[in-house]
């Protein structure tokens, strides 16, 4: 009986908790819709959270192992690869897209240039890895990268993994800082196959 | 000379386990830390003039602009805010109470202020009047306490809601404020970044705000921050004084509650 009520208690506690936590992320919707105005230059469809991002949203990073384990298939099911297969690209193109922090700003006040837009995105990857030792100045919001090849050999599975790992990093870490650069669309697959290189490949600065 | 090299010495060798790079970093910072070489009074002094200059359609200065410590009383109104205000039934922070202090006392519409926000740093631009009378306002309160008020229902919800939006993550880098600013000793290049629940950090940070930015020639205010941190977060542009960009300045100030205000700031 007294078990019985403690369980009733903790699931009347929970599903506040819970609610409370809906119920603020609906204010925060508004709040949002209160504080950006659609015009020529703002893109609005980009404050439109999908699932993963509300669940990071609410938990603050930390979603409960079921809801965790779920935004990891979900995410690994988007992952798409390059035309010809081949996840292995060109090292020399990877390395631009690695150094490149250039795209995708908007709206009116400081939008990316249309001529320089044509270049096409940066993957912007010194913000916060180190990734080529003789890069000094690199970010530490993620973890260095410095001979990550060297380190872990070129297998098949690894591989797959740095590409799956670059094209969408919460279809392993629920919630991961790391942007899903292909997922988002901010890199091409074929060019995730090029940063793949870079990061692998035993001739790219990064294995030296 | 001599000594200069010495200490230089003594940084690297303390530094050594850090990259070479924060060496050179930590010397441009103590540069920027010089008070007297800060240009931020000179756009403080022009501030003033805009102040109190008689402009708008009702040709009126803005003298008679209530900052939540009463009509005209400047000193220590910034180390009050946000605040809510009950004429305009909501909390706000300083510039969108000048925002609508513009529309009632000088009769501009909204429209109007928000025309021209920010002096564009590529086009080598100086500040606005908009941003040049914050910053004045501000350092009305320098050498006080960050103390913002904390009772109306209103400052409350704000302050939950600052902190909320804090950690909402959007855009398509997948960002939230949270995924740069709750960690400490952390990074993006070799630009340090605030650790908003190290009290010391934000306290360092939020009171340096408005601050001369080397990087831009002008001083910047809070809510060019917040702009510029969306802008990079690859969102539209956030407007400016809303309620998102109110809650979070908010939030920010109560974390940095008891901080004394160090104005003008200089940063890169």
């Amino acid at each position: 009986m007294r078990n019985r009520m403690m369980i009733a208690a903790v699931i009347a506690c929970t599903s506040l908790a819970v609610l409370a936590g809906e119920n603020m992320q609906a204010k925060i919707e508004k709040l949002v819709a209160a504080s950006f105005k659609p015009g020529e230059g703002q893109d609005m469809s980009r404050l439109v959270q999908d699932e993963t991002q509300k669940l990071c949203s609410a938990t603050r990073n930390n979603p409960k192992a079921k809801d965790a384990d779920a935004l990891t298939a979900r995410e690994k099911a988007t992952i798409k690869y390059p035309a010809d297969n081949k996840l292995m690209g060109d090292w020399k193109e990877g390395e631009k897209l690695v150094k490149g922090g250039f795209g995708m700003r908007i709206g009116t006040i400081e939008p990316d240039p249309p001529a320089k837009q044509k270049g096409g995105n940066g993957g912007n990857c010194y913000a916060c890895h180190a990734v080529d030792a003789k890069e000094v100045a690199a970010g530490n919001l993620g973890p260095s990268l410095t001979g990550y090849g060297k380190l872990r050999g070129q297998g098949e599975d690894m591989v797959k993994y740095t590409y799956e790992k670059l094209y969408n990093a919460q279809a392993f870490v629920a919630c991961s800082s790391m942007p899903r650069l292909g997922h988002n669309g901010i890199l091409k697959p074929e060019q995730i196959a090029h940063v793949t290189a870079y990061l692998l490949s035993p001739e790219s600065p990064v294995n030296k | 000379m001599k000594f200069k090299a010495m200490s230089l010495s003594v940084v690297l060798a303390l530094a050594a386990p850090v990259a070479m790079g924060e060496a050179s970093v930590e010397e441009y910072r103590a540069m920027l830390a010089d008070k007297d070489a800060n240009p931020g009074f000179l756009i403080i002094d022009k501030g003033e003039i805009y102040f109190k200059e008689k402009r708008g359609p009702k040709n009126a200065s803005l003298e008679q602009c209530d900052f939540g410590l009463g009509v005209g009383k400047l000193k220590g109104a910034y180390a009050q805010l946000p605040r809510y205000f009950k004429d305009t039934k909501r909390v706000q922070d300083l510039e969108s109470r000048l925002v609508s202090c513009m529309m009632d006392l000088q009769g501009f519409t909204e429209a109007e202020v928000k025309a021209k926000l920010y002096g564009d740093q590529r086009l080598n631009e100086n500040n606005t009047q908009l941003e040049a009378i914050a910053t004045y306002v501000a350092f009305q309160s320098n050498g006080m306490k960050i103390d913002p008020p904390l009772k109306h229902a209103g400052e409350k919800e704000t302050l939950k809601l600052g902190e909320a939006y804090f950690w909402n993550r959007h855009g398509p880098m997948d960002f939230s404020c949270a995924t740069c600013h709750a960690e400490d000793g952390k990074r993006v290049r070799l630009q340090t970044l605030v650790n908003v629940y190290n009290k010391q950090d934000i306290q360092k940070t939020m009171s340096t705000w408005p601050t001369y930015r080397v990087s831009h020639g002008v001083a910047r205010n809070n809510q060019h921050r917040m702009w510029d941190c969306h802008w990079q977060m690859r969102t539209p542009d956030i407007d400016y004084g809303s309620p998102a960009t109110v809650a979070l300045i908010s939030f920010l100030t109560h974390q940095a509650k008891g901080g004394v205000y160090d104005l003008p700031g200089m940063k890169r």
